[in-house]
């Protein structure tokens, strides 16, 4: 961390950026909040830790509009965004400096309390200069520990790969922290019956209070105006009247970033209830890559995806029902 | 002083049950949030704090107020029906039994709101009181008790064993009604499980928040100043914050067109969401950071200055755990006392 | 119990134990008369179904009007208390809702909530004084309501003049009225004015905020010490004439003014139309103009 913020500094310094993007120390062990540094001692504060999940690619659609370049700290899953949003004409590759931050996997803290933990003082071993294998957790309940790959996001378990998609340079050694099937959930989910996987859609979507996090955190949910917000059509934006709305509300959207998500999992970290809500991009991801062929969307700037790249080998509608209930 | 074992509380629900309807933590999916009572619903009294608070069981998330339909072509308008039954919430924190005090300030001032006023007669509150607070809680610093909630009935969870006060009228009728279950008991244990939790409290990181700076005449000082610029940039504009807020009241009212005829109801709104102010020309808080700034000052300069001084904020530190961007009213009040500081 | 039980009983109704008419369940409306002041603004006469007022109100507060399934909008009322026969509406087509509204038809129903806000203060301050009202377009609908009442309590109140100003004579609103009764009104002068040369118009060209220099500092309109001035018009007409008033030593404790913000529920709790520690529809709309510098500056 001491090398990214020398180097941050150096950069704001020289004039190379006009800003930092990156991560602000909390007053929690576990908070620290997304951030932009105008000056060199503001920097004081920069944190880059194991608990800097956000994925800040979103914030530069507002940051390439200001003057000046930004410096923004990507991680590799990050880069994927940025390159999308890149794809997408929402940022200004011109207006952005980024380092690509070492990553070796990120925790959340809700993690890590569900595994019993309350009253958390203090953490260690959450730094990238530690081995991150076990986190040493001091509360007022007295010392605990968790293990690191416990307390990690879901996200980090399937992690894409510790390479940086698109960067000018890169600071910081990443881990792996793949230890699971990225498909295995949905898998599990296709091979429910219908009514099973109603009650456990049901169950999950039930939750939903409609706070927009999920979308107002999604870096592929970036319209200038998004259809949930018009006035002009009763979409019950904020009202959970009727469990159909916070279904339709949730497929919409994985509808509208079909092709484009990341799968960057923000939308999973971010929700106030827990929905695993990445799931329905994934199943979306998976049946890209069976009826189209591989596609991961943001791995190359300006790539075409499937979705809108017409070819005449593409799949005929037909291939719902030769495919069943899947 | 009465106390019943943790194991018979399920007869105890069910007791209740059998004459009121009954709201108390459910976990669904992982999640722990107060919902009406079943037989097999999966109850909670373990999670401290619920996702949302249980300031919908008075103030729903969504409500109808009436319907219009039309008949014989003349409009007929059909109020919805007022709760007349009473009912029990269980498990009610003291925080959010304070905020529901906040909440009285709003709906049951004049003009009374009906719907609020029926629920508010019709409702019986358990109160719970807390034995393990969390680092984000802070309700010391808005004068809660976390060990003698403010309810109908309080109680404690001791060893396995609910400790059980009735402290209003309507507190002592529900004791009557499943006085059957029901042991009496001496405070001795209660008074010991206080003072080992007010002991706790004391140690919490934010028990000695200070407000300093947030009383008296400093509206035009505070809504000025250039800290709210910084403060708001890391805001998605979600409406989390608002939403698990045990004191947030904005609303919407919408209509839902029903095929032949419309349903006009009630839902939460929150102040962070870029249409809140919007009119037929034009918002008169355009940027995030006026929206922002709306939240904070509302909670703790103009809801004080209408209400006796009565901040709009309990402590619960739900905006502390659940605000994807890692931003709350701790971080907002530090962040103005660290500038008074230098 | 019918619909109509229902809005008049003395807010207990009988339909079930403990219903207590909540102020926002409205009242079905009956539009019964429709006048078109000029090409985009109306005026509503509103009566209960079954003739009468809706409900009673002071100069200067709105109502919730509603077209069932479109929209609702907060709206002043522009009729004085005085007449005890109707509520009147004067709307602008500007929006969603106010195009459905131009669209009804005499006999056509909504429904009302109301009346919300406060009013001004026409029974304390204003009584005995000298009052000049000042608006602009389709500011003269809540400060009529005022005007009609000073007329019909004319003992009351001092000298009245009246400065009003459109775009165009054409969208002048309430001209007939202007014309037949308050300029034949002992005691109250009308001072009309277009904001540019217009073929058949004999009267003042400019716009509302240098007429009312014009008229103050020519001493045709006296802004003494036992004057109240009421203005209502577009923000940037509010601007221009206070710091017109203020040129003439005219204290902004002598100002009062109407202000519009979104409104949801008219009654203080939904938050929308909070500014500062008030709350627009039920501490306003009207307010002093030393209160109005007292907000922080979100209007």
């Amino acid at each position: 961390m001491q090398e990214l913020i020398t180097r941050a500094k150096e950069l704001l310094a020289n004039g190379t950026v006009a800003r930092v993007l990156g991560w602000k120390i909390g007053d929690m062990p576990y908070n620290p909040e997304p951030a932009f540094f105008e000056t060199v001692e503001s920097l004081d504060k920069f944190v880059y830790n194991g608990f800097c999940g956000a994925n800040l690619s979103k914030y530069m659609i507002e940051a390439s509009k200001l003057e000046g370049k930004t410096l923004v700290c990507l991680k590799p899953c990050d880069s994927y965004s940025f390159n999308q949003l890149l794809t997408e004409h929402r940022v200004d590759r011109d207006k952005a400096y980024i380092i690509g931050v070492g990553c070796k996997g990120k925790l959340d803290i809700e993690r890590i309390k569900k595994t019993g933990i309350k009253g958390v003082i203090a953490i260690g071993g959450a730094e990238m200069t530690d081995a991150c294998d076990t986190l040493a957790i001091d509360t007022i309940y007295g010392e605990k520990s968790c293990s690191y790959n416990d307390g990690m996001l879901e996200r980090c378990h399937v992690c894409k790969g510790k390479e940086h998609k698109i960067y000018d340079e890169l600071i910081g050694e990443s881990r792996d922290t793949c230890d699971k099937e990225r498909f295995a959930e949905v898998e599990r989910i296709e091979a429910m019956s219908p009514a099973e996987k109603f009650e456990f859609f049901k169950a999950e979507l039930s939750k939903c209070i409609r706070c927009n996090a999920c979308r107002n955190v999604c870096p592929a949910c970036s319209c200038r105006k998004c259809v949930f917000d018009s006035t002009k059509f009763d979409s019950a934006q904020k009202a959970n009247v009727d469990s159909f709305e916070e279904k339709m509300f949730h497929i919409i959207r994985a509808f509208h970033v079909a092709g484009r998500c990341t799968d960057c999992g923000e939308c999973s970290r971010v929700c106030p209830q827990g929905i695993p809500l990445h799931l329905f991009n994934r199943k979306f991801i998976k049946d890209i890559n069976e009826i189209y062929g591989e596609y991961v969307a943001g791995a190359e700037a300006g790539s075409r995806a499937p979705l809108v790249s017409f070819t005449t080998e593409d799949a005929e509608p037909s291939i719902v029902n030769e495919r069943g209930s899947k | 002083m009465y106390k019943i074992a943790k194991e018979n509380l399920a007869s105890l629900f069910a007791l209740i049950n059998e004459t009121k309807e009954l709201y108390l933590p459910v976990e669904v999916a992982g999640q722990t949030n107060f919902a009406a009572y079943t037989a097999e619903a999966n109850v909670d009294l373990d999670t401290l704090k619920t996702v949302k608070s249980p300031k919908d069981v008075f103030f729903p998330q969504s409500e109808n107020l009436y319907t219009c339909n039309k008949e014989d072509n003349k409009l007929k308008i059909t109020p919805e029906k007022l709760v007349d039954a009473p009912f029990v919430v269980f498990g009610m924190k003291a925080c959010d039994i304070k905020g529901i005090e906040v909440l009285d300030r709003v709906f049951l001032s004049d003009p009374v709101d009906s719907f609020y006023a029926a629920r508010r007669a019709n409702g019986i509150i358990v109160g719970l009181a807390c034995h393990e607070p969390e680092e984000s809680c802070f309700c010391k610093v808005f004068g809660v008790d976390c060990t003698e909630p403010a309810a109908d009935v309080a109680t404690w969870m001791i060893e396995g064993e609910l400790y059980w006060k009735a402290l209003t009228e309507k507190g002592e009728a529900l004791t009557e009604s499943v006085k059957a279950l029901l042991t009496e008991t001496c405070e001795s244990k209660v008074e010991a499980e206080k003072s080992a939790v007010k002991a706790i409290v004391e140690k919490l990181p934010y028990s000695n928040l200070s407000l300093e700076g947030w009383n008296g005449n400093v509206l035009t000082e505070k809504f000025n100043d250039a800290l709210w610029n910084e403060l708001y940039k890391p805001c998605l504009a979600c409406g989390t914050c608002t939403f698990v807020c045990p004191t947030c009241q904005c609303y919407d009212i919408k209509d839902y067109n029903t095929g032949n005829g419309v349903q006009r109801y009630r839902c939460w709104d929150s102040c962070m969401y870029s249409d809140f102010t919007m009119m037929a020309h034009g918002n008169n808080r355009n940027s995030q950071m006026q929206r922002f700034r709306q939240r904070f000052m509302h909670k703790l300069v103009y809801f004080p200055a209408n209400n006796d001084g009565m901040y709009s904020c309990v402590g619960c530190g739900r905006c502390v755990d659940k605000c994807p961007a890692s931003l709350n009213i701790v971080k907002v009040i530090k962040a103005f006392s660290e500038k008074g500081d230098k | 119990m019918s619909n109509h039980e229902h809005q008049h009983g003395e807010h207990e109704c009988t339909c079930f134990p403990g219903f207590k008419h909540d102020t926002l369940i409205p009242m079905v409306g009956i539009i019964t008369d429709i006048r078109e002041e000029t090409p985009d603004v109306k005026t509503f006469r509103v009566n209960a179904p079954e003739g009468g007022k809706l409900f009673e109100h002071m100069p200067g507060q709105c109502a919730m009007l509603c077209v069932p399934g479109v929209s609702e909008g907060m709206f002043s009322i522009t009729s004085s208390p005085t007449n005890k026969e109707y509520q009147e509406f004067s709307i602008k087509r500007c929006g969603m809702l106010t195009e459905m509204l131009h669209s009804l038809e005499v006999g056509s129903e909504i429904t009302v909530r109301g009346p919300y806000g406060n009013n001004f203060p026409v029974d304390t301050v204003l009584k005995g004084k000298d009052l000049v009202f000042i608006a602009g377009g389709i500011g003269l609908a809540p400060l009529r309501s005022v005007i009609n009442y000073v007329i019909d309590n004319r003992a009351d109140y001092g000298k009245v003049d009246i400065i009003y100003g459109s775009r165009s004579a054409d969208d002048l609103v309430q001209l007939k009225e202007i014309q037949e009764v308050w300029m034949n009104t002992p005691g109250i002068n009308v001072h009309l004015t277009i904001d540019r040369e217009q073929e058949g118009w004999n009267g003042h060209v400019g716009f509302v905020p240098t007429f009312v220099k014009e008229l103050g500092e020519s001493s045709q309109v006296e802004f003494g010490i036992n004057t109240i001035s009421l203005i209502c018009g577009p923000p940037i007409m509010i601007k221009f004439v206070l710091g017109a008033l203020g040129d003439m030593g005219v204290s902004k404790t002598q100002i009062y003014t109407t202000l519009e913000l979104r409104m949801k529920c008219g009654v203080g709790k939904c938050g929308r139309c909070n500014i500062g520690s008030k709350y627009v529809c039920k501490d306003g709309p009207v307010f002093r103009f030393d209160e109005v510098d007292e907000l922080p500056p979100e209007f």
